[in-house]
């Protein structure tokens, strides 16, 4: 009988389970390796769109709004994201331009829209078109999403500029600060099952 | 069934695959290509696991030759020209009393690519050799390795945002070398070394021997 629900695997030692879907809150640990099986957190489904439409806003904040302000002898330069890709791009890096937009501005970007994609229409009860597909895609683009070492290479970079010049926090600043935050939330709140039962029933 | 540790078996001996995007469990059968829940593609372990994660890590240990040994920034200061590697820039980081900038990249920059590349290599022999050496403790590494890599790439982002910033005409320019898409490449490659590895082939020798 393929598919049983009342067994599972564990992704990372393979070792066969029973699944205890009598956890309601807490974390499921596999005995032998100790990877985290099964998460149950209550009102999931909310929580994981209130973090990923606050993320989406900060999102846009961020990418339209200055990330820091340098002033040198009287001239001044700001720079959003975007325009570090674009002086990357200019030095004919395209590589490395490619590089650093995909883990900064369009994986966070993927993992927002496919997110509010899956789980909007699940809020009404509805199951959206290619939910799998897509919903396979978020788990993929996890791993690229690097915005919270961006941050950190921020605060380096602000650090070795001021030995030089002044320097001047943008609004983009804190929007990203937050914005990792959001992103986090947004994964440690999301619950995978909700969406593969969901899928189940409908199909 | 979980308690018991003598009575533990893999999915994988009892005939069972564990769909690595759904973990849905499905019997072994040659028709059964894709998992009927969510439509991925179904194996019971990841396909060419060793040799991909070899073929990434050999790559990445190549590329880290040019990575430390060409210049990751350019630096134009009223004229004089100052090419930075990431071993200089942290010297200069220290000479100009940040120590704390300098550890930051060095253990970004240096540690962590070094010490992800020698975890994987180990852990990729170990299986190989079919090793049943602490099973448990190998997995901790292999999702260390797994979580460290991402930070490597703050120096990438560090020269990007001085591109963009530092542009004031006639005092100072700074240019990304070549040294940074070398390293970027690192980065990108030790992460694909870690997500082609498949820690259920740690167990799987570990169960033989037992």
């Amino acid at each position: 009988m393929a598919g049983s629900t009342a067994l599972m695997a564990c992704h990372e030692c393979d070792l066969l389970l029973r699944a205890d879907h009598s956890l309601k809150e807490g974390v499921a640990k596999c005995p032998r390796c100790a990877a985290v099986l099964l998460k149950h957190k209550r009102h999931s489904l909310d929580l994981t769109l209130a973090y990923t439409v606050t993320g989406l806003i900060l999102f846009t904040i961020s990418n339209t709004f200055p990330i820091i302000g340098f002033h040198f002898e009287g001239q001044s330069t700001e720079t959003i994201l975007i325009s570090g890709v674009r002086a990357l791009l200019d030095q004919d890096m395209y590589m490395l331009a490619g590089l650093v937009f995909i883990t900064t501005i369009l994986a966070p970007f993927m993992q927002l829209a496919t997110l509010l994609y899956v789980f909007l229409p699940l809020k009404f009860n509805r199951v959206a078109p290619y939910t799998a597909v897509v919903f396979r895609f978020v788990s993929a683009i996890r791993p690229w999403s690097m915005m919270e070492v961006f941050m950190l290479s921020i605060l380096v970079s602000v650090v070795k500029l001021a030995a030089m010049a002044t320097i001047v926090p943008g609004i983009a600043l804190w929007s990203f600060g937050i914005l990792i935050f959001a992103l986090a939330a947004a994964a440690s709140s999301l619950d995978p099952d909700l969406v593969w039962e969901k899928l189940e029933i409908n199909a | 069934m979980n308690d018991q540790p003598n009575t533990w078996i893999t999915a994988a001996a009892a005939s069972l695959i564990n769909c690595h995007s759904c973990g849905l469990l499905h019997e072994m059968t040659r028709a059964q290509a894709y998992c009927h829940r969510c439509g991925a593609s179904l194996h019971l372990r990841k396909p060419n696991s060793l040799s991909r994660t070899w073929a990434y890590l050999l790559a990445g240990y190549i590329l880290y030759i040019p990575a430390n040994v060409l210049p990751i920034m350019t630096t134009t200061n009223l004229g004089s020209v100052q090419s930075d590697t990431i071993l200089s820039g942290v010297s200069y980081l220290l000479a100009s009393g940040s120590w704390l900038l300098a550890l930051i990249i060095f253990i970004a920059s240096v540690f962590v690519p070094v010490l992800k590349l020698i975890i994987l290599s180990y852990l990729a022999i170990s299986v190989q050799m079919h090793s049943s050496w602490h099973p448990r403790e190998r997995t901790r590494l292999y999702r260390l390795a797994e979580i460290m890599g991402r930070w490597s790439m703050v120096d990438i982002y560090v020269v990007t945002l001085m591109v963009a910033l530092v542009k004031i005409q006639g005092l100072a320019d700074i240019d990304a070398g070549i040294g940074a898409i070398a390293f970027g490449a690192v980065v990108v490659l030790t992460m694909l070394a870690a997500m082609s590895f498949d820690p259920r082939l740690i167990w799987d020798n570990a169960e033989n021997k037992k």
